[in-house]
């Protein structure tokens, strides 16, 4: 596999009026082409900056990139100028936002909206671009788009207006495509047709997509792989079925324990207990700490490195060092791993266990 | 990602119990919503200098025509046009009792054999115009704040209950709003400015007159945004009466748009005053207000500006305070709200 | 939009009629019969125009004659100017303050643009510091404090321009438009700011950016448009307010216009030229407000269709 963007030490700053919030303190990742990663966590913790840092769409004004590098097929971003920055937005990165009711511009037809990507990056005529426009809103299933392009983004409903903006996001076939939690707004069947939407699509445009998301049924959902951020950091990335079933940083434990199911029958759902760390005065150690049943001394005073589970699985606790004790995670957890082959709760034909 | 462990000491591994509560511990101390609004207006330079420039100047417009012993209306013709004399100034060449007469600098208190000094001048019948100038501050700040008042007074209550009580009676109020408003209110000014009595009340009348519209509409708009809102729904269930509703509910929760409104009210009024008095439908002599001071000033700019720019100046700058005040009151009462 | 349109339109004249009514009620409560007042009439003459006015008729005769005269645009004769036609002196006056009032509207609203949009795209900037500065001083200091002390300055100690009256075609106009403009001037700088800074912050403006266009592109294709169209809704106090100013700016230059007459009349009782000059300046901005509002409808995309489908 192709990496496509690596994301090395990022580390950034927003500087506000109460002082430096930190809000990416060290992120890691890689993103394969064709694949979908899925970046979930609370609010706040960091999964829209990165993605927008990525883009370079934060404000130049409080916005200090500290350290890191951000690599897009082998060129870093963050050292591009404003003008070449301009050349690949749209074109090799493009990105659909949370909010459909607020992103296309309400004074300008949807066709000009969809057209103005291709005219920028393309040297095609207009009436090409025009074209290309309708074929777009075909592709993601607009009804008669050569009379719809005409309209004003108030004549479409939610689901049309997101689909509008992933024809914009599409229209130069991007290399990487950043979806900023596109469901979150939309109606529950809403939902499930857009993601279809996006899953066929990347199959016949072989993109790469970065999906945010705070919905891990949405990530079972479309992800390949999982990157969970807590207070600026990524705490555990692997695959999607090492995250969902052989979890071990306490914060994934945490995430899954509150996600509802209806194959266990536990009858209350769990919260996690106090609210995200104050990025202003990020905490020592290990920033989840403070929430977790499982801390330890060390993790309030040292930031836990990334310890690798497997090829694919890294995860920062220091419940994963040699000399740590064994913790009994959430019987949730237990359960979930008990499916999966290789964690030690495996119930499968290896069998033995200690439950 | 590397897999080198450093040795740790045992120690490090033991669980510790984290008191979740203790990740929540509130740093701040707890503030209301006027302390929290107090301390962002703090931050704001432009509104805390005119914050203090207006207090200055109020408390200036009300000892000021006592600082000497010239009254308002103490006419002198043989000590009339007198330029501004300050004697810890003069040396600086300001206000040194000089003026231009034909081109050349003239030192009209010796011409005129005056002893004592008048600070800003006099006009053309004598009078002090230090005096009068703070009278007229004086004059114009009441008329502004009363206008204001009942304008807050009139705008509220019409606003509330045509927001409160919704259905017809809201249909009734705001149908003769609509008509109301589209009257433009220099003309109901200027035309009951012509029918009343001249003088303090008459201005402020017509100034109220019109001026209450824009507040009762704004009322009006966070009535009916807060009244059926889940917090007063609730105590509405648990049986309170209209009247603990409207001042314990609503009423608190308005008052910062009602605060900032009126910010912006008093500085219409304060021009609203100066500009009738400027048109000669304002205060009769021998009254004196910002706009009548003015209006005297202009048919002397020729030969006497600083009856003209003394006033003027004091206007100007009681505006830009009341302005800047406003802005920095709007900013950090309601962060959300525009103009 | 017709129901509309026609809904307005009888609000318009509702509007219209309550003045002119509350207008007659005023001059009836005042002291004495207007007309006995005016000094330059023998009693014969009073007795024409009593007669041709209807004064000596009940009340009730006297209000519906007012009315009707003033549908057929008579507000009778003047006072000061010897029974000339008031409606006529009206028109020969409006030649001046309507150029005074078109040429500040568009130099404040222009230069208020310019000032708002670089305000607001140089945001925290000594720019944006600057113009937000001139933008609360112009709205802070009063058209007449701003037009005498432009005359004092530029017309009289450095003679630069006419220090007054209408003798000197467009010079003359100078001094008075950029008094009358300040209003305009900041009231649109301080509106276009607040608005491009909100448009600018706006979802759309991000997506725009995601799309890979330029600085330039993201305020004049996107921005620009959609922070210009409110303003339009501002249109109709800035009427007013520039017919406030024209009141005292032309009288500060002795420009022979509508408002200069307004305020000699006002001090010499003239009635019939107070109700007329009243009636027109409350028609014009009762229209140019019903003109905005279509306008607004028509330019603004959501609206547009909004009252096509009620």
């Amino acid at each position: 596999m192709e990496k496509i963007l690596e994301v090395k030490d990022l580390e950034l700053s927003f500087h506000t009026f109460a002082g430096e919030v930190k809000a990416i303190r060290g992120v890691n990742f890689d993103l394969e082409k064709g694949e979908t990663l899925a970046i979930v966590g609370e609010s706040g913790s960091g999964k829209s900056v990165t993605t927008k840092a990525i883009m370079r769409l934060l404000s130049e004004n409080n916005t200090e990139y500290k350290n890191g590098q951000i690599l897009f097929n082998g060129k870093d971003i963050l050292k591009l100028s404003e003008k070449e920055m301009q050349k690949i937005r749209g074109k090799d990165i493009s990105m659909i936002f949370q909010d459909p009711m607020t992103s296309l511009n309400p004074t300008m037809t949807i066709g000009k909206q969809i057209m103005e990507p291709i005219l920028k990056h393309q040297n095609v005529s207009k009436d090409e671009a025009k074209k290309k426009a309708i074929e777009l809103l075909q592709l993601v299933g607009m009804p008669k788009p050569e009379l719809r392009i005409k309209q004003y983004p108030h004549q479409f409903s939610g689901g049309q207006r997101q689909r509008i903006v992933i024809a914009i996001a599409l229209a130069c076939n991007p290399h990487i495509l950043i979806a900023d939690e596109p469901t979150t707004a939309l109606d529950v069947t809403i939902q499930a047709q857009i993601l279809e939407l996006m899953k066929s699509l990347q199959k016949k445009i072989n993109t790469s997509i970065i999906f945010i998301t705070h919905d891990l049924g949405v990530v079972a959902n479309v992800a390949d792989r999982v990157a969970v951020m807590y207070g600026g950091k990524i705490v555990e990335i692997g695959t999607v079925d090492e995250i969902f079933y052989n979890p071990q940083h306490p914060y994934t434990w945490g995430l899954l324990s509150s996600m509802p199911s209806l194959d266990i029958k536990d009858e209350k759902l769990y919260a996690i207990p106090g609210t995200p760390p104050d990025l202003l005065s990020p905490p020592k150690g290990d920033a989840f700490a403070l929430r977790s049943e499982y801390a330890m001394q060390i993790d309030l005073e040292e930031n836990p490195p990334f310890f690798k589970v497997s090829d694919t699985h890294y995860a920062a606790t220091w419940l994963l060092h040699p000399d740590a004790p064994q913790v009994e995670p959430p019987a949730t957890i237990v359960e979930r791993m008990k499916q999966f082959p290789g964690s030690r709760y495996y119930t499968g034909t290896i069998g033995g266990t200690n439950k | 990602m590397t897999q080198q462990y450093d040795k740790l000491p045992p120690e490090a591994f033991k669980l510790v119990k984290v008191n979740s509560t203790h990740a929540e511990q509130i740093a701040r101390p707890s503030l209301n919503f006027w302390q929290d609004a107090w301390l962002r207006l703090r931050k704001n330079k432009a509104a805390v200098i005119s914050m203090i420039v207006l207090i200055f100047i109020v408390i200036i417009a009300l000892v000021g025509p006592h600082l000497n012993s010239y009254g308002y209306n103490d006419q002198n013709v043989s000590k009339a046009n007198l330029p501004p004399k300050i004697s810890w100034l003069a040396p600086l060449g300001i206000a040194d009792g000089y003026a231009e007469v034909a081109g050349k600098k003239v030192d009209v208190y010796a011409q005129k054999n005056v002893k004592e000094n008048y600070w800003f001048g006099t006009d053309s019948l004598g009078r002090d115009l230090f005096t009068r100038v703070w009278k007229g501050s004086q004059i114009s700040l009441l008329i502004a704040f009363v206008a204001a008042l009942v304008d807050v007074i009139i705008g509220v209550a019409y606003g509330g209950i045509s927001g409160y009580y919704g259905g017809k009676v809201d249909d009734i109020m705001q149908r003769i709003i609509e008509i109301l408003a589209g009257i433009p209110n220099l003309i109901i000014v200027i035309l009951m400015l012509m029918v009343m009595e001249p003088g303090i009340t008459a201005i402020i009348i017509a100034i109220a007159l019109t001026g209450w519209i824009g507040m009762s509409r704004i009322v009006r708009g966070q009535v009916l945004k807060f009244k059926n809102q889940e917090f007063v729904l609730a105590s509405r269930t648990l049986g309170a009466s209209n009247s603990r509703i409207i001042f314990k509910h609503l009423l608190p929760n308005i008052m910062a748009i009602i605060v900032i409104n009126t910010m912006f009210t008093v500085p219409t009024a304060i021009f609203f005053e100066a500009f009738l008095s400027f048109i000669g439908l304002g205060l009769q002599a021998p009254n004196a207000s910002l706009g009548t001071l003015i209006n005297d000033g202009y048919k002397m700019l020729q030969f006497q500006p600083y009856m003209l720019g003394i006033p003027a100046a004091v206007l100007s700058i009681l505006m830009i305070a009341f302005n800047l005040l406003g802005d920095g009151l709007r900013d950090a009462l309601d962060p959300k709200m525009k103009d | 939009m017709a129901k509309y349109v026609t809904k307005r339109i009888i609000y318009m004249i509702i509007t219209l009629f309550l003045i002119a009514s509350f207008t007659f009620f005023l001059m009836k409560m005042l002291p004495g019969s207007p007309i006995s007042s005016a000094p330059k009439l023998t009693p014969e003459q009073l007795a024409v125009v009593e007669a041709k006015y209807g004064l000596d008729k009940p009340l009730p005769e006297q209000y519906l004659q007012y009315l009707g005269n003033m549908v057929k645009l008579d507000f009778g004769v003047s006072f000061q100017f010897k029974g000339a036609d008031v409606t006529q002196l009206i028109i020969n006056r409006a030649g001046p303050s309507f150029q005074l009032g078109i040429q500040a509207l568009v130099l404040g609203t222009l230069i208020g643009i310019i000032l708002g949009m670089i305000a607001a795209l140089k945001q925290n900037t000594v720019w944006d510091y600057g113009s937000t500065l001139i933008a609360i001083f112009g709205l802070s200091i009063p058209s007449f404090v701003f037009a005498t002390l432009l005359q004092y300055w530029v017309g009289v100690k450095w003679e630069l321009l006419p220090v007054a009256l209408w003798k000197n075609g467009f010079s003359s106009s100078i001094m008075p438009t950029i008094a009358l403009a300040i209003g305009p001037l900041a009231t649109a700088a301080r509106f276009v700011r607040t608005e491009m800074v909100e448009v600018l912050s706006s979802d759309y403006i991000l997506l725009a950016k995601a799309k890979g266009a330029s600085r330039f592109e993201i305020a004049f294709k996107h921005a620009f448009r959609n922070a210009l169209i409110p303003l339009i809704t501002v249109m109709g106090p800035l009427a007013a307010g520039l017919v406030t100013g024209s009141l005292v700016v032309e009288q500060i230059f002795a420009i022979p216009g509508i408002g200069e007459q307004f305020v000699k009349s006002i001090n010499m009782n003239d009635f019939p030229i107070i109700m007329g000059t009243t009636m027109f300046y409350s028609f014009l901005l009762i229209v140019i407000i019903f003109i905005v509002d279509i306008l607004y409808g028509i330019i603004d995309p959501r609206i547009r269709l909004a009252g096509g489908t009620k």
